[in-house]
C-alpha cells in the first residue's frame, strides 16, 4: 500500500524542497517507486532542486483540472529509475487546490507508487493544508532557531485536528521531526538551540539531524539533490534519514563540531 | 576563529537557553488553546479589559482554558492579581 509523506514545516525557507527531493531520491535509490509533488502553487521550485526545469510541460494542477492525465505530467528522473517529478502550476490561483481534485490524483498515484512526497508550501493557508491533508506520515523539517519550533508545534497541532486522518478518526498520522541548518559550533557556544531542546520542546521522534552546509547550496546549483553527494556531511545526514525512516536503527551523526588543525584554528577557516 | 577567540570561546552566551525558556512558555500556551473554540483570544481581551477597569493587571495575568470532554466542557479562568494591588483611579 502507497504511503503518503508530507514534508513541512510552516515557516519557510528552513529545508522543505532540500529535504523533499534529497528524501525521494533516497527511497528510490532503494528501490522504491517514488513520486515527489510539488504543492507550492506559483512558486515553483521543486523543479530546479531536482533538476527538471526544463522538462516541464504539464503540472499538478493541469491533472487537477483533467487538461492533462498523470502520464503526461509526471517527469522522470534522469538519475534514478523509479523516481518521478509532479511539478507545481506557476501560474494558476492557489484556489485550483481542491480537496476532491488533490485525493483524486493522489489516489490514481497510490495504485501504482510506493511513497508519495509532498512537498508543501510555507504558511498555514490552502497549500500547506492541502499538502497534509492526505498524509500518513509527516516530517516536520524545523531549524534550531526560536520562531521556527514554534511554527513547527503550530502544524504539528493542524495535522491533529485537521488531517483526513483526525477528520475521520482514524490512526493519527506518523509525525517525525528533522532538524535542519544545524551548527554545533553555535550550539555549543550556547547561542543556537541544540537538538536536545528541540526534541524536548516538540516532544516526537528524530528522523535525522541535517547540518549547516555548503554543499546543499552547490546541490542546488547543481539541480542535483544533495543525497547523491555521498561524500557530503548533509548527503550522509539525508541518507541516514532515509534508512531511520525505513526502519534502520543508526546513530545520530555531525552533532559535534568537526575538529579543526591548530593552525586553522589560530589563523581562521 | 581568531587566535584571541580560542581564549575567549569558553564563554557561553546564554542566548539559546533563553530561546528555550520562551519556547516552552508560549508553546505550552498555544497548544493549551488550539484546540478551543475560536472566541477564546476575544474573550480573553474582554476579561483582561473588565479587571483592568478595578485592578491594573497584565496581559498574561489572564489566563484561559478551554477542555473539551466527552459531553461537556469546562472553560477556565484563571486571574493572577499582583500581591499589591494598586486600584485603579
Ligand atoms: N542544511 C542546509 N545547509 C545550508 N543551506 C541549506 C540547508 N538546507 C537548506 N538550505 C538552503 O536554505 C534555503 C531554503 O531551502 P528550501 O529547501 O528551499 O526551503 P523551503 O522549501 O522550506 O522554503 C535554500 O537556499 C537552501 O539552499
Ligand atoms: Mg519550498
Amino acid at each position: 500500500m502507497a504511503k503518503i509523506i508530507v514534508v513541512t514545516s510552516g515557516k519557510g525557507g528552513v529545508g522543505k524542497t532540500t529535504t523533499s527531493a534529497a528524501i525521494a531520491t533516497g527511497l528510490a535509490m532503494r528501490g522504491y517507486k517514488t513520486v515527489v509533488i510539488d504543492f507550492d502553487v506559483g512558486l515553483r521550485n521543486l523543479d530546479l532542486v531536482m533538476g527538471c526545469e526544463r522538462r516541464v510541460v504539464y503540472d499538478f494542477v493541469n491533472v487537477i483540472n483533467e487538461e492533462s492525465n498523470l502520464k503526461q505530467a509526471l517527469i522522470k528522473d534522469k538519475r534514478i529509475a523509479n523516481l518521478f517529478v509532479l511539478p507545481a502550476s506557476q501560474t494558476r490561483d492557489k484556489e485550483a487546490l481542491t480537496k476532491e481534485g488533490v485525493g483524486r490524483v493522489l489516489e490514481e498515484l497510490r495504485e501504482s507508487f510506493d511513497y508519495i512526497v509532498c512537498d508543501s508550501p510555507a504558511g498555514i493557508e490552502k497549500g500547506a493544508l492541502m499538502a497534509l491533508y492526505y498524509a500518513d506520515e509527516a516530517i516536520i523539517v524545523t531549524n534550531p532557531e526560536i520562531s521556527s519550533v514554534r511554527d513547527s508545534d503550530r502544524i504539528l497541532g493542524i495535522l491533529q485536528s485537521k488531517s483526513i486522518r483526525a477528520e475521520q478518526d482514524l490512526e493519527p498520522v506518523k509525525e517525525y521531526l528533522l532538524l535542519s541548518r544545524y551548527d554545533p559550533e553555535r550550539v555549543n557556544r550556547g547561542e543556537m538551540l541544540s537538538v536536545g531542546d528541540v526534541e524536548e520542546i516538540l516532544a516526537i521522534p528524530l528522523l535525522g539531524v541535517i547540518p549547516e552546509s555548503k554543499a546543499v547550496l552547490k546541490a542546488s546549483n547543481q539541480g542535483i539533490p544533495v543525497i547523491h553527494d555521498a561524500e557530503s556531511d548533509a548527503g550522509q545526514a539525508y541518507a541516514d534519514s532515509v534508512d531511520r525512516f525505513l526502519g534502520k536503527d543508526l546513530p545520530h551523526r555531525f552533532l559535534e563540531v568537526q575538529k579543526k588543525g591548530l593552525l586553522k584554528r589560530m589563523f581562521g577557516g | 576563529m581568531s587566535f584571541f577567540e580560542i581564549f575567549k570561546n569558553t564563554k557561553k552566551d546564554a542566548s539559546a537557553s533563553m530561546a528555550k525558556e520562551r519556547l516552552q512558555i508560549i508553546v505550552a500556551h498555544e497548544r493549551a488553546t488550539r484546540d478551543g473554540p475560536d472566541y477564546l483570544p476575544a474573550l480573553q481581551r474582554d476579561i483582561l479589559e473588565v479587571v483592568r477597569r478595578y485592578i491594573s493587571i497584565n496581559p498574561e495575568d489572564v489566563a484561559v482554558n478551554f477542555d473539551s470532554l466527552d459531553d461537556y466542557a469546562i472553560l477556565e479562568l484563571n486571574v493572577t492579581l499582583p500581591e499589591t494591588a494598586p486600584a485603579q483611579e
